[in-house]
């Protein structure tokens, strides 16, 4: 099987000291880079802070308790430490934590916009679709591109099972859930490449559904966008035969390719595969190997995905789409 | 009375007692019903169950342990993640608090038994047989594999799962309805059969704990249930309660599933707090503190944990309105906690501690609990668990709640009553280094998880990427695994072959104070030599004299002069003895009733329904031939002399007898099914604009006022010829009760035959909407209870003509009007629900 390799800061292997603090990762909400997430991780820290300092006096009184040779402690006082530590204590310290973490609520999903993004979650990608204000709509799947600065707007739906949209660097969950749309919103604080997750079981290959995030400046976001939009380039020669046999083998039954035959709603749109910094929905890396892997073993590559293996197709054949799809820029 | 009189007579009384209360030999063991056998067999099987979850849990380690790793495929991942929540939850957590309540809870009242044994062992064979169907299916790589919660549509859809999905529904349904027997069994048990003048403000801790647990089995079982019937209505039939596209919501399965799931986690951390509730005043040689504290601690954690459950949907977009107030509901449920925890602190505080390894391992789920406790306050923070949410985060989360609050006290138990019920005790020495084994290999393989999830590890993948800061975490985790199955390991290897090296232990090893601790060391089959009475709650404490007076006879009922299994019935507060229950004895009735309902739920999930009704009236006639045999037994006498100059009645009807608070409390249980299905019902009501539907026509779908009308009127009239029968019988006019009973049948066969006209002659297809389905499956439920009351009436008829059910001897008709009390309850609900309310709406 390939190995599955993902794209952006590489993790180098922490020694076992760092280990248990280090919080860094294209994945990690401790590394936050949006508004929500660095709220999220404040409140964690301070949380984590007073859990300790709660589990060690809790901890201590009850070892002091065992090991206590000496006069036992009266009835009465006995009886006040439960009624001090055991209720009014944790009460007092529940209301304040309350009040701080609900308070966020209301800021946290404050609408977005202008920009809006639909992502609709399907057994294992993710199909998306921006509304830039005024423009028309924009057909993408398994990678996000957010300009920096600016509240999105996501909206999220699902046509087969529940999934769950989480880019942990950005901010919390929202479920997918068939017959509802929900929203978040996600307001991306500095550039960079992250990765997002499905994080709701959503059969068997629910762990090779994930998507990549690339956090740019808004004018680097406007100009991509635009390219976005626009159909497939136009053919070089040399990949004509990777075209053709695309469109022969009926692959555009499933996938659009902007500006080609190939008009299939099925599967994800293809017209920009080359931009992506990976295929499968986040699981390979982008190369002609791997895009070759994936038509010919999709079903060993990820299992239960819809689409069949083609692996009765001549290799050169493969290889011709793989290039092909690799000229979609 | 000379000495050597009186010791013969002794002699004679215990001789007689043992012969009565003799655990059969050979094949025959398996007929066993007494407390003593089928709670072993219970506690055993639900442990060989925790052993296999835990083989599963290995493997999932195994494949996590490095990245891209692929030694099992997806599919087996997933079906071992499934089955291992599944079993943990459904056939270790939960039955293993039944198993050693029903080991435990006669000794700790001094009763014999518990007051329907064959119940017990009904739900024994239940349990086994479902447990067994559910966790075999692995090996047919057909197990369930859409996690332990089985979110619709991924499991509804035939397509996206296979049979695996009805094994866990049919499967678990199965083992639920022996869980809610054994909860009414054990409820019962400690209402009315404790000692005399063992107040309720007086009984074992444990006692309450049972209470209040058994009670919330019936209030939080039913609504899965009732989920379980809905989902295999949809995926056998078609019924959309949870197809988005006609009319249903996936997310009403989430609050069924839920409502079950929180309770859930305090059913099971609960009794082991129990258990530490025993073993503390033990080794602080004092009593405890705050015993009404820790009483309305347990009664008030039982009432919250019901209001919870939207704290698993935190994130499928709630209005904010709700996540606040579940989240408030959450951290409050940590204030009892609290209080539970500080109680024990300060009864340590207050007495002088002795070291031992039941306290070791207190200790450890104390450390362990309170920050699994303190994460949970973490995550009951609505924005955190955005974040937390299906994050390895949770994992670590529950697992500190369940290890520290239900495993390690359950070990620490396992230390503390080895002695009473194996006659022998573990070694100290082995058990410090299962402890720390366990302690350090739990605390290895978990606490990273914390981190692995913040970083953003999902749950249930079966891979994942390297590189992104998730290895190192992985594979330190997996190694924790290994070192905790190891404790767990030579902690069985201890308790079945280290022991057999060892003496006997002396009789109350630990200095305990409460009743369980009475008997000599081993026991006799019949428990306590005679049924003391009691005035305080730690009675070996206060009154040093009371074995003697025990082992000498010379408390209530120590003989079995009639060679008849008997036990004490008291009031329910103050117990005042009422009655000497005869309970049956040994009989193979409960496995074979219990192979042929579990055949029912085997040959459904098959689609084998013929076969499936055939075996359904063998499972019928079978529990009705037990029954006959082996309840409402006439008396060869109408009291008897129990001892110390007190006679007690032998038959008792009514709100008097144990079987009037069996059949209370299971309706209970059933009312609770029936409401979530109402809450179905209206919860549709609140998702729809128009409601109920408009049909092709443009008018409202719906059954009509007429039928339904019609089935109301013969449903009351039902009742009221029950009612009008039970007057007769207790005239002495056996003519009219008869007549009555013919009355209720015909009544009730009109009744229920009329509600399912409604919906039939209305035209109400249950698969085009999940309004229709909705509508029939009340009526079915509704339906169904007349059916099966028409049952109970024939059966009071033909004790009525069998002179098993006279003016005198009226248990039968008691219960049988009771239930209908709660059937007329059900169909007046229901009509009103589908025939009237769309009238308002």
């Amino acid at each position: 099987m390939e190995q599955r390799t993902v794209t952006g800061r590489a993790m180098r292997a922490m020694p076992l000291a760092g280990l248990l603090t280090g919080c860094g990762g294209v994945q990690s909400a401790l590394d936050p880079a949006g508004f929500e997430a660095e709220q999220v991780a404040r409140l964690f820290w301070a949380m984590l802070i007073a859990s300790g300092v709660i589990w060690v006096l809790v901890l201590g009184l009850a070892s002091y308790a065992a090991r206590r040779r000496g006069q036992p402690w009266s009835q009465q006082g006995a009886s006040r430490l439960i009624v001090w530590a055991g209720a009014v204590v944790p009460t007092l310290l529940l209301a304040v934590l309350l009040f701080y973490g609900l308070r966020l609520m209301p800021e946290l999903r404050a609408p977005g916009g202008p920009l809006r993004v639909h992502v609709e979650g399907e057994q294992f990608w993710w199909r998306v679709r921006y509304h830039p204000p005024g423009g028309a709509p924009v057909e993408s799947a398994n990678a996000l591109v957010l300009p920096v600065g600016q509240r999105v707007e996501f909206s999220l739906s699902t046509r087969d099972v529940i999934h769950s949209f989480w880019v942990p660097a950005l901010g919390g969950k929202m479920d997918m859930i068939p017959g509802r749309t929900n929203r978040l919103v996600l307001e991306p604080t500095r550039t960079g490449e992250f990765r997002g997750a499905c994080a709701e079981l959503c059969g068997a290959s629910h762990a090779l559904m994930a998507f990549t995030v690339r956090v740019v400046e808004p004018a680097e976001f406007e100009a991509w966008l635009a390219r976005e939009a626009a159909p497939a380039a136009a053919v070089e020669p040399a990949a004509q035969a990777g075209e053709a046999a695309f469109l022969a083998n009926g692959c555009g039954a499933c996938h659009s390719v902007r500006g080609t035959a190939a008009r299939g709603d099925i599967g994800p749109d293809l017209t920009h595969l080359a931009s992506r910094p990976t295929i499968g929905a986040g699981i390979l890396e982008n190369s002609a190997e791997n895009r070759a892997a994936f038509i010919a073993r999709v079903d060993q590559i990820k299992p239960s995905a819809r689409m069949p293996a083609y692996g009765t197709l001549p290799e050169t054949e493969i290889a011709a789409i793989a290039a092909w799809l690799g000229t979609l820029r | 009375m000379p000495d050597s009189e009186d010791a013969a007579r002794r002699k004679a009384q215990e001789a007689r007692l043992e012969k009565t209360w003799e655990t059969p030999s050979g094949w025959r063991y398996w007929s066993a019903v007494n407390n003593t056998e089928v709670g072993l067999w219970y506690t055993a099987t639900s442990f060989l169950f925790f052993l296999f979850a835990g083989a599963l849990a290995l493997l999932v380690r195994a494949q996590l342990a490095v990245p891209d790793n692929d030694l099992i495929s997806a599919s087996l991942y997933n079906q071992a993640f499934t089955l291992h929540g599944t079993a943990m939850m459904f056939l270790f957590a939960v039955p293993i608090f039944e198993a050693v309540a029903i080991l435990l809870l006669p000794t700790m009242l001094a009763a014999r038994d518990l007051p329907f044994p064959r119940l017990s062992a009904y739900g024994y064979w239940c349990f086994l047989i479902g447990g067994v169907f559910v966790m075999g299916s692995i090996f047919f790589n057909a197990a369930p594999d859409a996690g332990w919660f089985m979110y619709p549509p991924l499991t509804t859809d035939p397509k996206l799962t296979g049979i695996g999905a009805d094994i866990w529904l049919l499967g678990l349904s199965f083992i639920e309805v022996a869980s809610i027997a054994a909860a009414v069994e054990l409820i019962v048990g400690v209402l009315k059969c404790r000692p005399p003048g063992m107040r309720i403000n007086t009984m074992p801790l444990y006692c309450w704990y049972v209470l209040i647990v058994g009670g919330m089995i019936l209030f939080a079982f039913p609504p899965l249930i009732a989920g379980d019937i809905l989902f295999e209505l949809e995926r056998l039939a078609g019924w959309p309660f949870f197809d988005a596209s006609r009319g249903g919501d996936p997310v009403l399965w989430q609050h069924l599933f839920w409502i079950f799931g929180h309770p859930e986690v305090y059913i099971v951390f609960l009794p082991s707090i129990a258990l530490l509730a025993m073993i503390v005043p033990t080794f602080a040689r004092r009593p405890i503190i705050g015993y009404s504290w820790i009483v309305l601690a347990a009664v008030g954690t039982g009432f919250l944990s019901f209001g919870l459950w939207v704290h698993h949907m935190f994130t499928t977009g709630l209005p904010a309105i709700s996540l606040g107030f579940f989240s408030a509901a959450s951290e409050a449920v940590a204030i009892p906690t609290g209080v539970q925890i500080f109680v024990f602190v300060a009864t340590m505080l207050a007495g002088k501690m002795t070291r031992s390894t039941p306290m070791l391992f207190a200790a450890g789920a104390l450390a362990i609990f309170v920050f699994g406790g303190l994460t949970g306050v973490m995550v009951a923070i609505a924005p955190f668990d955005w974040q937390a949410h299906d994050s390895y985060f949770v994992v670590a989360h529950l697992h500190y709640v369940l290890i520290g609050g239900m495993v390690l006290p359950l070990f620490a138990g396992a230390y503390y009553y080895y002695p009473l019920i194996m006659a022998r005790k573990l070694s100290d020495r082995i058990g410090r280094l299962v402890f720390w084994l366990m302690f350090l290999g739990f605390n290895i393989a978990f606490f990273p998880m914390h981190f692995t999830g913040l970083r953003g590890m999902p749950r249930r993948v079966f891979t994942y990427p390297g590189g992104i800061g998730w290895d190192w975490l992985n594979l330190i985790s997996s190694a924790g695994a290994v070192l905790f199955a190891a404790g767990v390991l030579l902690f069985t290897w201890d308790a079945i072959w280290g022991i057999r090296r060892r003496a006997d232990s002396p009789r109350n090893p630990w200095g305990a104070g409460t009743l369980e601790w009475l008997n000599p060391i081993p026991g006799p089959d019949y428990g306590v030599r005679s049924v003391p009475a009691i005035a305080s709650r730690y009675p070996l404490w206060d009154d040093p004299e009371l074995p003697r007076r025990v082992d000498e006879g010379r408390e209530y009922l120590p003989d079995a002069e009639e060679g008849k299994r008997e036990t004490l019935v008291t009031s329910v507060l103050d117990a005042r003895p009422i009655q000497c229950l005869r309970v049956p004895g040994n009989s193979f009735m409960p496995m074979i009733a219990a192979v042929l309902t579990g055949a029912v739920f085997i040959l459904t999930t098959f689609h084998l329904y013929w076969t499936g009704l055939a075996f359904g009236v063998a499972a019928i006639l079978s529990i009705l031939a037990w029954l006959w045999r082996g309840t409402a037994m006439v008396p060869e006498k109408h009291e008897k002399d129990i001892g110390r100059g007190v006679r007690l009645p032998l038959y008792a009807s009514g709100i008097r007898s144990v079987g009037w608070w069996a059949m209370f409390i299971t309706m209970t249980g059933d009312m609770t099914a029936f409401a979530s299905l109402v809450f179905s019902y209206f919860y549709f009501w609140t998702i729809h604009p128009v409601f109920p539907p408009l049909d092709a026509a443009g008018l409202p779908m719906g059954p009509g006022l007429l039928w339904p009308g019609v089935a109301l009127l013969a449903a009351l009239g039902a009742w009221g010829a029950m009612l009008w029968a039970r007057a007769r019988n207790t005239a002495g006019q056996a003519g009219g009760l008869r007549l009555g009973l013919l009355a209720a049948v015909l009544l009730a066969l009109a009744s229920g035959g009329a509600m399912l006209m409604g919906p039939w002659a209305n035209g109400l297809e249950p698969t085009t909407h999940a309004y229709p389905a909705a509508v029939w499956v009340l009526l079915g439920w509704a339906a169904l209870h007349l059916a099966v009351g028409v049952i109970m009436t024939l059966y009071a008829l033909a004790r009525s003509l069998a002179g098993k059910l006279t003016r005198e001897h009226d248990i039968d008709i008691h219960n049988v009007v009771l239930y209908w009390h709660f059937a007329a309850i059900t169909a007046v609900v229901t009509l009103a629900t589908v025939a009237l309310f769309p009238l308002l709406a």
